[in-house]
């Protein structure tokens, strides 16, 4: 961890290519295996473990410290994993600094619960720089300069070797790349690239947020769900089948139902699912399935998996990568349909015709399974399928929906068919004064996310408890004693200068309405304080 | 008689004022008579009537300001006192740079000790700070926040040696503080083996003598002009900060910009100074030393002078000591 840190330090400030080259290659030149391989994955981010929130790490420093020195501190330094690396109060009696190797291990295997006490521990035994390295790598924050191609490079100088011949291995690789570095130092032959049923690399997404899509042309981009499974890779090539998840670990064998459902010549790329009659099933059925090396029939049964398919990178024997994703998208209908398989279904595209539309869609999806998905996926129609995550082809447009319970204070009519009932409700959290009294402030204006059912049972609650009118709105009674609570979801939080509670809700609604939720028991204005500055 | 400590020290615009002497202990602007902690600007400046200092410190001044940079001066050795109108006047090394002292001020049965600029590690230029019982310590707070946690300086120097060997085709330029820094560095490499000529840029040498005339031994140094671009590569070079960027440094080979600093351990300083190799190197004392400090003295009242006195007090809050921020200006400009 050492090593890694230092190079991940000297890295981040080093701006001459030559001088990252000599730092890489001096790096994985001089650490073992599997270190080197893991931090290789590291730093081209090839490597996905279930990692830790930053407000869990800032919860465990502040278990160990003042909080207001730990806040000038934070404010001082300006980054989280800086800061806590820092100030960082070790327990004494802690174990040996731990190896690169074991962090990922560890952390591929452990629960987020598991895993901050893993953390915990760690940061017990790194010194500050060790701590610096770890925190960046587990919050997924490691963004020092050295792209995939640099890597590459960096391996090439090592091997003494043309750089083509580490891109024409590459994908077939895996982290930690044992025979790569056999190969590239003379100890073994040069992996073999052609293998039948081998893992091609996929293709990421980069995030993406609303101002950012302003600049693009919707015309260019096919939208579809992003379903909240693992990402995986079906191959069935010359009679070998096999299931790998995206960074190309094999997962047959825990998948065997779908793993014979992959009646097709080719290779998919799609979302591991539990999916019953085509309905998905919520991620923690999935997790049921995960992390194992079998699977018995009961549980098959209990939890059944398929693929929805989201790709096709080889047909029979033609490589797909190179033409559009429209293209590609055809034969994928096509290869769905003829496998005929309750298992492997389609990822339907979403038709939308500008941003606003689909802003709209990804906020407020349709009953079914779009309310399962994690948000939208944008692809160029035209992309072709590249290894990695390459700037601008494919955008992640995850719904981050936050939720917190305000207390209905204003309702206004609605329009169109909506006209003759309360449907934008505006809603408010408690807000402590000089005195130590609470108030409702509002914070947001909800007009969906409700059943006509529940609007006809809100219209009638505003009806019955209107307090004032002004014009079409209406003040509803809303104190500590009584009030209706309304779970609100929402994408995120802002500043705003316009509100009183000086704070502002991204695509707020209802979730739920909490008829059972006594008013004074809503959030408080202090809460979403905190997630605006975890979401920040 | 309990004797207020305000009416033996307090502050004052010009600094720490001592009413019964009529004294000021490292005053910010001229006045009849100073007593000087060390050399640093911000500590001792020009055109005090009597200063009273180590030798070594007066001789940095009279190197910096020229031979009348005072009316009058007063050399005080460590373990030596002056007394007037009944307050006596003594110094304890601080640890901080060669001659850096603590100013110990004692009258009738209470001790104030002023830190002036210290640390508590292991300097091959200086003298170890030496802890002194006092009833007030009036300590600095430069580093006074819980991110400050110098590393051991044998892994910063070693950090500078790997990167020399990694990349031998280049040179290394470290910016340090000409008074202290750049000597410690000097002395550090010197320790770790690096017998091979240091560059040094000319604002050092008038320095570099002087501490070689009070006995710390520096190794060959010679200075960067003269020398061909290509006899500098793999060489280590110290300059001052402020040279990093002028023509000065043009003359080195592809340089790796290093900056030895206290300053250093917040990467957002480093990057934004454009340093490559940043070196956490100071000559203050860092958190842990700081409060540690406290700990040990077990002072009944602790008075902060400059820095981030809001942590520090907020320490001594948590701990039971009784602290007050003195809020002194002009502190704190050279010598991190
Ligand atoms: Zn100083």
């Amino acid at each position: 961890m050492r090593a890694f840190a230092h190079l991940l330090d000297r890295l981040s400030l080093t701006a001459s290519r030559n001088a990252k080259l000599t730092l890489a290659r001096d790096y994985l030149s001089g650490t073992p295996d599997p270190d080197r391989g893991w931090a290789l994955a590291a730093l081209t981010g090839a490597l996905t473990f279930r990692g830790a929130k930053p407000a869990a790490i800032r919860a465990a420093v502040e278990a160990r410290m003042d909080g207001a020195l730990f806040a000038w501190s934070y404010d001082y330094v300006g980054d989280l994993a800086e800061t806590v690396a820092l100030v960082w109060p070790a327990r004494p009696g802690a174990n040996r600094p731990p190896a690169l190797s074991e962090v990922v291990d560890a952390l591929t295997h452990a629960t987020r619960p598991q895993a901050q006490a893993l953390i915990d521990g760690w940061l017990d035994a790194l010194d500050a720089d060790g701590r610096w390295a770890l925190l960046k790598l587990v919050t997924g924050g490691l963004r020092v300069g050295l792209s995939a191609r640099l890597a590459k490079q960096a391996l090439a100088d090592l091997g003494g070797v043309p750089v083509s011949e580490v891109e024409e291995v590459w994908h077939v690789l895996a982290a930690p790349y044992g025979d790569l570095f056999a190969w590239l130092e003379g100890r073994a032959a040069r992996p073999d690239a052609s293998a039948p049923g081998r893992f091609r690399p996929v293709m990421l997404a980069q995030a993406i947020d609303e101002a950012e899509l302003t600049r693009l042309d919707p015309a260019d981009y096919a939208a579809e769900w992003k379903w909240d499974g693992i990402r995986v890779q079906a191959v069935s090539e010359r009679g070998q089948r096999r299931l790998y998840s995206r960074t190309g670990d094999l997962i047959s064998g825990a998948f065997p139902d779908v793993v014979a459902a992959l009646d097709f010549e080719g290779v998919i790329d799609g979302e591991l699912l539990i999916l019953r009659q085509g309905v998905v099933a919520p991620f923690g059925d999935l997790q049921q399935r995960l992390n194992r090396k079998t699977a018995d029939a009961k549980l098959m049964a209990k939890y059944p998996a398929g693929i929805r398919a989201y790709d096709l990178l080889l047909e029979g024997e033609t490589d797909l990568r190179t033409l559009s994703f429209a293209e590609r998208r055809v034969r994928l209908e096509a290869v769905i349909a003829a496998a005929g398989s309750a298992r492997l279904d389609l990822s339907p595209l979403q038709s939308f015709t500008g941003w606003d539309d689909l802003a709209r869609l990804r906020a407020d999806p349709p009953p079914g399974d779009p309310r399962a998905a994690e948000g939208l996926m944008l692809k160029r129609r035209d992309s072709a399928y590249l290894a990695g995550r390459p700037r601008g082809p494919w955008f992640k447009w995850k719904r981050e929906a936050r939720r917190v319970d305000a207390v209905l204070m204003y309702a206004q009519r609605g329009h169109g068919k909506r006209s003759s009932f309360y449907s934008d409700f505006t809603f408010g959290v408690w807000r402590e004064d000089a005195e130590g009294r609470r108030h409702l402030t509002p914070v947001g204006k909800a007009y969906f996310g409700f059943t006509d059912e529940e609007l006809t049972q809100l219209d009638a609650f505003v009806k019955a408890n209107t307090v004032e009118r002004f014009g079409p709105v209406r003040s509803v009674r809303a104190d500590r004693d009584f009030g209706l609570v309304l779970e609100v979801a929402f994408e995120g939080l802002q500043r705003s200068t316009r509100h009183k509670s000086g704070l502002a809700m991204r695509f707020p609604r209802i979730s739920r309405i909490r008829w059972d939720k006594p008013a004074r028991e809503a959030d408080e204005l202090t809460t979403l304080e905190r997630l605006l500055e975890t979401m920040g | 008689m309990v004797i207020r400590p305000e009416s033996l020290l307090h502050p004052r615009p010009a600094g720490l004022y001592c009413p019964p002497a009529d004294a000021y202990v490292d005053p910010t602007r001229p006045v009849a008579r100073a007593v000087i902690t060390h050399g640093h600007a911000d500590h001792a400046r020009a055109g005090h009537g009597v200063v009273i200092a180590t030798p070594e410190t007066l001789a940095i001044m009279a190197a910096r300001y020229g031979e009348g940079f005072a009316g009058q001066v007063h050399p005080l050795a460590f373990g030596q006192s002056v007394s007037r109108d009944g307050v006596t006047f003594s110094l304890a090394p601080a640890g901080h740079v060669l001659g850096s002292a603590q100013a110990v001020v004692r009258w009738k049965g209470l001790t104030m000790v002023v830190s002036g600029d210290y640390k508590r590690r292991r300097d091959p230029t200086c003298r170890p700070f030496e802890p002194v019982p006092c009833q007030v310590f009036i300590t600095e707070a430069t580093f006074a926040l819980p991110v400050f946690r110098h590393p051991p300086d044998s892994g910063e120097i070693a950090r500078l040696l790997q990167s020399v060997a990694q990349f031998p085709e280049r040179s290394h330029v470290v910016g340090a503080y000409s008074l202290g820094k750049a000597q410690r560095v000097i002395a550090l490499l010197r320790e770790a083996g690096w017998d091979r000529t240091i560059h040094v840029h000319g604002a050092l040498e008038k320095l570099n003598a002087l501490y070689e005339a009070f006995g710390v031994d520096l190794g060959p140094l010679a200075p960067a002009t003269g020398a061909a671009k290509a006899q500098l590569a793999g060489a280590i070079a110290i300059a001052p900060p402020s040279a990093l960027a002028t023509p000065w440094a043009r003359r080195f080979p592809d340089p790796v910009d290093a900056f030895a600093s206290g300053w250093m351990r917040i990467r957002a300083r480093a990057r934004q100074q454009g340093v490559e190799l940043p070196l956490i190197l100071s000559d203050h004392a860092d958190w842990d030393e700081l409060t540690a400090t406290i700990a040990e003295l077990s002072p009944a009242q602790v008075w902060i002078t400059h820095g981030r006195e809001e942590a520090l007090a907020r320490w001594c809050e948590l701990n039971g000591v009784a602290a007050r921020a003195l809020a002194l200006v002009g502190y704190g400009e050279e010598g991190d």
